[in-house]
């Protein structure tokens, strides 16, 4: 069973590569889904530029939203922040009723097209899930192990850094997962206030009825975002593995 | 020698330690009774200011433990509390090293101490150093962390409840490991247990904590003689004070000159197992013997009864 | 002041020596954006930049005033008022003084009968609403109000904004003038966005929770089940509406009848079928979970009264495992609420259209008259059936 998932992965992994390196080898497949003599594979831009250009600014914003939300997680576990933990969680669950295309259609107004606002949703909603899981993360590290690491003269930053966060690492890794899978997806919709990604071949298609243009558009975005789920998660269990708890 | 001077905390409008001032030998062990909500943890919580008093001062060898900052006073004061407390993510080796680690230890001397401590507490190094805590046995979790405590050479060892968790069978065996460890490095302990059974083994001191006050503080045989009042009494166990007594003395240390041919009994029980043994067999007398096999002296059943006499 | 203050042992000036740490960050940011972000800013029509206006340039003195001192009565509060419940009056006091005086302003600067120029509420004004909002927000937090109750401040809350809206206080602000132009289209794409949303929810649903119970009674077929349904719920919204485009375009074409029943590869057919699949895993994950709960015992006792299988399912397992489905159903819903909004983008209709419409005209006015609704149905059905959930647990726990 493992395996067979495994052959799964590398065959989406070699399929996901060969489409963005030789689109034009797999123009036969999608030609039938064409009208009128449209192109079958997108050619009004590159698609491995498209893709790289999704991947970084999906990257950038998980990278800024993981050092901000970490970061507010350890300051609201801490005594001296303990008066924000209430609000915060209650903000936290306000926060994911929000869907990620509103966040991103507020941001237009603010900052105008291009990748900034695509970077300030994906950031905005990036947050939460990570917030979210260093709290729990934080919160329940063992009160035994806290006591155990004061008491053994760890100053407060030697236990946060070598005992508390190590602890909290894998519930942290799970929400950057969450975050980033929910980033893949809104950074497409991001192609409609024209940020550079693989949502363009899917709006041009939309715009000039190819068909062929959507299915290509959706199966990469997938591809993606499955493999990219799949990796963190791959990540996590081998972290999980050498802080598993008694 | 820790010195606990008029030492109070004061959480909003309750009084959880009331004026305590006890002195603690060197290379002795003191255990801290008495009920829950006593105020027996946070008193020794204060030792190493994990609790800050709200008033009074503690003395270590005469320095006052608020000379430095708590968290650098604190690597050198072992500390171990009920449950391990084992950091989870961490190979044994790595746990007992971290004092020695915070304290800029170099890394040969590291090896070599987390190896002595792993031999002194009977842990194949092979086997156990790399090992998680969760691999490991509650009672070899116990040890583990009583070898962290003791891995930067601490002059005091505090304990709070250490073996509460541990199964009747290994507690007893931690208990005699503590007693030899103590003897060999020589540790100043200080352990806190609700268990006067384990008291009364451990200790050379007993404090008698209730409501946050210090009711009694001495020898435990002066405990079991002369208590200070009747809650002493019921909590040090009035109804089987003369056989307590009796657990407190050694068949070596009460032996009477001259032998006996009636059962043989060893010179480290206490005089409870030697009674015990005297009434199993019906023999009137027992010889006492070294555990090398030669005669200590030998002890009869009214000897023994008379050292239970107030 | 109110008894609330002197309700506590403390009296109100013990207080006042400490500063709230969050109250003093809310106040320094609220009167920084007051002093450096324009309040309201007037556009010569919807599509040009415009320029700023400060409140006390556009409204009479004592309407600045009022709202001046509504808005300092709540930096008092949030500075040094620790009493819950007057933090919250004061800040809603507040959040209804920032609103009308945004409102009072649009009609102050709109020349009478002009239908073009635009008056949108400025950065300030935001940062304020944002800033008396966590204010609110922390006082309600600290009141800890039950689920009745927290239902009841909602529709309170949705009460006093639809009053307001319907008296005309807002008509001349940027975002009620485009929901002037487009009224009837409104009405009928918050009708489009609801049907979406709720009809995948329902037919989740018939599916979900069978699925569910399948998976629950035979463990072998739980890890594929799941397996797939993770994986569903990481294709990207937009990929999979894409996805379902062709074959069920290829349906359309093959069978005239689906196309007659609107079953097209444009429109709301692949919306509804991508959200029915996003649906299922929350639905069969947390009916497996809450059937779980369940207690052998209880199945048991069941079985014993002579109960049959499909009683002990309906009238016992369902019934105990039903807060966690519930709660599988919240998710369902608000996640469905966002994604509806994708929706519009294949011609599905939904609020989306106005947010993707406004979008592609760089009409600001147009995406907010989308996203506001959006976001306020989202939030409406999020605490909704949370309260739901908890009071379930609350009668259960009575029950007991």
């Amino acid at each position: 069973m493992p395996r067979a998932a495994t052959l799964l992965r590398l065959a989406a992994l070699a399929l996901l590569v060969a489409f963005l390196v030789t689109p034009q080898s797999f123009a036969p497949l999608f030609a039938p889904l064409t009208q009128y003599g449209a192109p079958p594979i997108y050619d009004q831009g590159n698609l491995l530029t498209l893709a790289l250009a999704q991947l970084g600014t999906v990257c950038i914003a998980a990278a800024a939203s993981t050092v901000v939300a970490v970061g507010l997680g350890i300051i609201v576990t801490r005594e001296s922040g303990a008066q924000f933990l209430p609000l915060s969680r209650t903000l936290v669950n306000i926060g994911q009723t929000f869907p990620p295309v509103a966040v991103l259609a507020v941001a237009v107004p603010l900052v105008g097209f291009g990748e900034k606002p695509t970077l300030i949703a994906l950031f905005a909603y990036g947050l939460l899930p990570i917030f979210e899981n260093t709290l729990v993360g934080l919160r329940t590290c063992p009160a035994a192990v806290l006591e155990a690491a004061s008491g053994m003269g760890m100053s407060a930053p030697q236990r946060l850094l070598s005992v508390e966060l190590p602890l909290a690492m894998p519930l942290i890794l799970e929400g950057m997962r969450l975050s980033l899978v929910i980033n893949v997806g809104t950074a497409t919709i991001g192609s409609t206030v024209a940020a550079k990604g693989l949502g363009e071949v899917i709006i041009a298609g939309l715009l000039s009825s190819n068909t062929a243009f959507i299915l290509q558009g959706g199966i990469l975005t997938g591809l993606m975002a499955v493999l990219l789920y799949d990796a963190l998660a791959a990540i996590e269990r081998r972290l999980l593995r050498s802080v598993s708890m008694d | 020698m820790i010195s606990v001077e008029n030492l109070s905390k004061i959480y909003g409008t309750t009084t959880v330690v009331d004026g305590v001032s006890l002195a603690i030998k060197r290379n002795s062990i003191t255990a801290i009774v008495g009920t829950s909500g006593s105020g027996k943890s946070t008193l020794l919580r204060m030792i190493n200011r994990l609790v800050e008093p709200s008033s009074g001062r503690v003395l270590i060898d005469g320095q006052d433990t608020r000379a430095e900052p708590a968290y650098l006073l604190r690597r050198r004061i072992g500390y171990v509390i009920q449950g391990h407390g084992l950091f989870p993510h961490r190979t044994v080796a790595e746990n007992i090293a971290t004092v020695p680690r915070l304290l800029k230890w170099e890394a040969p001397r590291i090896a070599a101490r987390v190896r002595e401590l792993l031999e002194v507490f009977q842990l194949e190094p092979a086997r156990y150093a790399d090992a998680l805590p969760h691999q490991l046995s509650g009672g070899e979790q116990q040890r583990v962390g009583v070898a962290r405590a003791l891995a930067a050479e601490p002059g005091v060892l505090l304990m709070d409840e250490p073996f509460g968790a541990l199964d009747p069978i290994i507690r007893d065996k931690a208990q005699e490991d503590l007693l030899a460890i103590q003897r060999r490095f020589g540790t100043t302990v200080v352990v806190v247990t609700h268990d006067m059974e384990e008291a009364f083994r451990l200790a050379d001191h007993v404090a008698v904590m209730s409501a946050g006050k210090l009711l009694q503080y001495d020898r435990p045989a002066v405990l079991l003689r002369r208590p200070a009042d009747a809650f002493v009494s019921r909590l040090t166990g009035l109804a089987d004070r003369a056989i307590r007594l009796l657990s407190l003395v050694t068949a070596g240390e009460a032996a009477l000159p001259g032998t006996t041919d009636g059962p043989t009994v060893a010179a480290s029980v206490s005089l409870r197992e030697a009674l015990s043994e005297l009434l199993w067999c019906g023999a009137q007398s027992a010889r006492v013997v070294d555990a090398d096999g030669a005669v200590r002296g030998q002890l009869t059943v009214e000897a023994i009864l008379a050292r239970g006499r107030p | 002041m109110s008894a609330a203050v002197f309700a506590g042992a403390r009296p109100l000036w013990a207080g006042v020596r400490r500063v709230d740490p969050l109250g003093a960050v809310l106040v320094a940011t609220g009167s920084a954006a007051l002093l450096l972000l324009p309040f309201v800013v007037f556009k010569a029509n919807r599509i040009v930049p415009g320029n700023a206006r400060a409140l006390s340039e556009v409204l009479p003195a004592w309407q600045t005033l009022g709202c001046d001192a509504a808005l300092l009565l709540a930096a008092v509060a949030a500075l040094w008022i620790p009493a819950a419940r007057l933090r919250l009056a004061l800040a809603l006091v507040a959040v209804g003084a920032v609103a009308l005086a945004a409102g009072a302003a649009g009609d102050a600067l709109t020349p009478p009968g002009d239908a073009v120029v635009r008056i949108a509420p400025g950065g300030a004004f935001w940062v304020l609403m944002v800033c008396l909002g966590l204010l609110a927000t922390d006082a309600t937090t600290r009141l800890r109000p039950g689920p009745g109750l927290r239902v009841l401040f909602l529709i309170a809350t949705l009460a006093a904004a639809g009053l307001a809206i319907s008296y005309g206080l807002f008509d001349h602000l940027s975002v009620m003038r485009e929901y002037a132009v487009n009224a009837a289209r409104f009405a009928r794409e918050v009708r489009q966005h609801l049907k979406l949303a709720f009809g995948s929810l329902g037919a989740a649903l018939v599916v979900g929770l069978p699925l569910g119970v399948l998976c629950h009674r035979v463990p072998a077929l739980r890890p594929g089940i799941l397996g797939t349904l993770n994986v569903i719920q990481t294709i990207p919204a937009i990929a999979l509406f894409g996805i379902l485009m062709a074959p069920l375009g290829a349906l359309a074409a093959a069978l005239p009848l689906a196309d007659r029943l609107g079953i097209r590869g444009i429109g709301a057919a692949p919306a509804v079928v991508a959200l029915f699949l996003y649906s299922l895993l929350p639905i069969v994950a947390n009916t497996v979970a809450g059937l779980k709960r369940v207690s052998r015992a209880a199945v048991e006792a069941a079985h014993g009264m002579g109960m049959t299988d499909w009683q002990v399912l309906t009238s016992v397992e369902l019934w105990l495992a039903l807060p966690v489905i519930l709660t599988g159903i919240r998710v369902v819903l608000v996640q469905n609420i966002g994604m509806v909004t994708v929706a519009a983008l294949i011609g599905g209709g939904g609020l989306g259209a106005f947010v993707f419409q406004g979008i592609g005209q760089t009409a600001i006015d147009l995406v907010l008259l989308g996203a506001i609704p959006i976001v306020t149905l989202a939030f409406s059905a999020a605490l909704t059936l949370d309260a739901l959930v908890e009071s379930l647990d609350r009668v259960r726990a009575e029950g007991r």
